[in-house]
């Protein structure tokens, strides 16, 4: 047979089964597009751009029942989950899944669209706010999924949670979606940096929407977010408040009783095993572990020693451990400052990567496993080193499982540094309310009274005793608590489960169950 | 082995939470305030809060001080009376002025004592100096009770008194520092500085510490824990003192066991205002943890 360009081409060929034949048309019949690039970019018909959040809307499709997703990349600062909330909420479309990487305080108007039936079911990492405490109380009928930052990249990738509309906020977009947390072309007013998780949205959802109040030229590289996998674009005057998005640079805590622990924690990491020359560290956003990398900052420098990579979260303080030449790689899920996000913008080895690349337990070469030591908080530890860091003294949700429990396996040797006592409450519980992370992958308590390494680990163990660390047993640490503050009640709680708190293999480490009302 | 007093670290006699577990950070010494952090309508709920956390917490090696209101105050003798029986190493006394003011407060503290069967001197004290008239009589207040075990200095008051304020270089303090220094060190007992007020001055903290080590100073009151570190640092011996310190402690003991009087080392002579210096090098040298072989 003769092709499209006059060339005799075989039916078929034995191995290859049939041929098909070019046939010189453009692809789905459109004629080729001579337009200049500024005219291509706007061309209504080809455009991605479209006028509002609900013409959006109706042309995914969405419908009753569906699943939605969003990022959290803005923090306290979001627009966005609410914005096109409303709009679902005006368009009577019900019964939908929320699937949000997290969720904050400046959620709390999502409340009424669970009342209202709009949202029947959420999965989160973390809820915080009126909203955790509205669903602590019993507000929804299917309980919560919590999930980890590596667990939900898993379910996603795995179609356990499966994405029908993803809407992302992008602090900057081109016309055809090619998206980033910042711009090289301009200061992004809502910049956020790395789109960790909204990247793994944007890979597997059947569609994607991104908002953006920053249209740049095409292209709008580098981008976080291609554009090959976008498929409407909507401009909007603010995607968020950049005050509530970051602040302009982390700073070190001034708090003593932190600076203590961090000290402690500095001691462990160089007394471990582990701090040579290339290994590898991830530093928790609290205030102990961020200001863990100062006091490590100037023992590296005595001696002689580089960390190869920071991981996860990265902070200004860890930017200035970069440019000082002794972290030498940074991958970033998640740019906590302004500082974090010029140096993602401008540092060639600080790297963009996603939340699947940074920990999903099914890629097993998850940047997690690379870990040798990561620093970690905690707002309950027990006497099996099992830790909860979502629900608090009063059984209320009130936190994120976030990279706790990836990191916490992935790493050769996970950190947890809390103080002794909080208040009146004590850290160290004979069993925790709620279990994030497994007592197994942690392997040493830091507090501001003593180190506990968990018997799991006597070659730790031995490091650290050789090092005249102040090492006590998890029960001598809580023994000590209990004299000053006693042992708290038990929290009240009704039989209706309210969460349920997955691991990040996707199975149910604990369930959160509805707290009865205190009077 | 001796007392060492480097940081004296502040703690108001009102806040739960930081008296809970103030001996966490390391200082020397804890001073748990009833006077000036204290409001006059809080007095009493302090002066509970100290003496009941005194009773209860055990904050492990640290040496314990309250500070009470003076005699002088509505508060005072109540201060007195549930502090003693609080038994904390030692009490101290604000704003002396003379002798008397220490007299008084040492028989207070002797009737307490025989009231609860506490043994006599039991209780130290240190008298703080904060102003003129006090710095005049230092050596008269230093030497008015077995019981001192230091006097220091309040800058505070004492520069208002002065009618100046403090500068960075210190300048007005001087007189009184180099006087409470001559009268402590006659008196044989310790000589604490004043607090430094801004704590996120670290440099300016660390200046003036190292002048107040310089002039011989055993250590200085601190407001945040985060100036503890800053003292201690200065206060540690360098490693040529104290291997020095080391070789002279040697020679004193091998001389001691062969009964031999003079001593000598390298072929210089050793007597015995070095022989105390070397101590006392060695003292602060093992409160820093320095591991000497």
């Amino acid at each position: 047979m003769k092709n499209g360009v006059e060339r005799e081409i075989p039916e078929e060929i034995s191995g290859l089964g049939a041929l098909k034949a070019y046939e010189k048309q453009f692809i789905n019949g459109q004629a080729k597009n001579t337009q200049r690039l500024k005219e291509r970019q706007y061309n209504p018909a080809r455009n991605k751009i479209i006028d509002s959040i609900e013409t959006a809307i109706k042309a995914t499709g969405l419908k009753d029942g569906m699943t939605i997703s969003f990022h959290h990349h803005f923090r306290d600062g979001d627009y966005v989950v609410n914005m096109v909330m409303d709009v679902i909420a005006g368009m009577g479309i019900k019964d939908l899944t929320l699937a949000a990487s997290s969720l904050n305080k400046i959620h709390a108007p999502l409340i009424n669209h669970i009342k209202n039936g709009v949202i029947r079911r959420i999965e989160t990492s973390g809820l915080r706010g009126e909203l955790a405490q509205a669903v602590s109380n019993g507000l929804m009928n299917i309980p919560v999924v919590i999930n980890s930052h590596g667990g939900r990249a898993r379910a996603i990738a795995a179609g356990e949670i499966n994405i029908d509309v993803a809407f992302l906020g992008v602090p900057s977009c081109d016309a055809y979606g090619n998206a980033n947390g910042y711009s090289r072309q301009n200061n992004a007013a809502s910049a956020c940096g790395s789109l960790g998780y909204a990247k793994v949205d944007a890979r597997y959802a059947k569609q994607v929407v991104l908002i953006t109040d920053n249209l740049v030229e095409y292209p709008n590289v580098p981008f976080g977010i291609p554009g090959s996998q976008v498929d409407y674009i909507i401009v909007v005057d603010a995607i968020g408040d950049p005050a509530g998005i970051m602040s302009g640079a982390t700073r070190y805590t001034k708090n003593p009783k932190d600076l203590l622990i961090a000290q402690h924690a500095a001691d462990v990491i160089e007394a471990s095993g582990y701090f040579e020359d290339g290994f590898s560290l991830q530093t928790g956003s609290g205030g102990a572990s961020l200001a863990t990398t100062r006091f490590l900052r100037d023992r590296m420098i005595a001696r002689n020693i580089k960390a190869s990579f920071a991981l996860g979260g990265i902070t200004g303080q860890i930017v200035e451990l970069h440019e000082e030449g002794l972290i030498k790689r940074l991958l970033d899920v998640q740019s906590f400052d302004l500082r974090a996000v010029e140096s993602l913008k401008n540092n060639r080895f600080h790297h963009q990567i996603d939340a699947e690349y940074y920990a999903s337990s099914d890629n097993e070469g998850s940047a997690v496993n690379q870990l040798d030591i990561v620093v970690l908080s905690a707002l309950e530890i027990d006497l099996d080193f099992n830790v909860n860091v979502i629900t608090g003294s009063d059984g209320v949700i009130r936190g994120a499982s976030g990279g706790h429990c990836d990191t916490a396996a992935g790493a050769s040797m996970a950190i947890i540094v809390a103080p002794l006592i909080r208040g009146r409450m004590p850290t160290i519980l004979e069993r925790v309310h709620t279990v994030v992370t497994p007592g197994h992958t942690v392997d040493v308590l830091v507090t501001d009274q003593g180190i506990a390494v968990n018997p799991l680990r006597q070659d730790l163990y031995e490091n650290l005793k050789a090092a005249k660390l102040p090492l006590l047993s998890l029960e001598e640490l809580k023994a000590k608590a209990d004299r000053v503050v006693g042992k708290p009640e038990p929290i009240k709680v009704k039989d209706k489960i309210v969460g349920l708190v997955k691991y990040r293999d996707g199975s149910v480490i604990d369930v959160i169950r509805q707290v009865k009302e205190v009077l | 082995m001796r007392r060492l007093r480097r940081t004296m670290l502040y703690v108001p006699g009102n806040n739960p939470g930081m008296i809970r577990d103030v001996h966490i950070y390391g200082a020397d010494a804890i001073m748990f305030d009833l006077e000036d952090s204290v409001s006059l309508n809080e007095k009493d709920a302090a002066r509970s809060l100290v003496y009941h956390s005194l009773k209860t917490f055990d904050y492990g090696e640290a040496e314990i001080l309250v500070r009470v209101n003076g005699l002088d105050t509505p508060f005072g003798r109540e201060d007195f009376e549930a502090i003693v029986r609080a038994k904390p190493d030692a009490i101290r006394l604000p704003k002396t002025e003379k002798a008397e003011d220490v007299k008084e407060a040492d028989e207070l503290i002797s009737q307490i004592e025989a009231q609860i069967g506490l043994e006599h001197g039991t209780i130290k004290m240190m008298a703080a100096i904060e102003s003129a008239l006090g710095v005049i009589n230092a050596y008269q207040i230093a030497t008015a009770s077995e019981r001192l075990i230091g006097i220091a200095l309040g800058a505070e008051d004492f520069v208002t008194d002065l009618k100046t304020s403090r500068s960075a270089d210190g300048i007005e303090l001087l007189a009184a520092r180099s006087q409470i220094l001559l009268a402590a060190r006659a008196a044989g007992i310790d000589a604490l500085d004043t607090v430094f007020s801004d704590i996120n001055d670290t440099e300016g903290f660390a200046n003036e510490v190292k002048l107040i080590r310089k002039m011989g100073f055993d250590g200085k009151s601190i407001i945040n824990p985060r100036q503890i570190e800053i003292v201690h640092q200065i206060y540690r011996p360098s490693e040529s003192e104290i291997t020095k310190s080391l070789r002279i402690i040697k020679a004193f003991k091998e001389a001691e066991k062969k009964g031999s009087g003079v001593i000598s080392l390298d072929g210089k002579m050793i007597d015995k205002p070095i022989v105390e210096r070397a101590r006392r090098v060695l003292e602060l040298a093992e409160a820093a943890k320095v591991v000497m072989e």
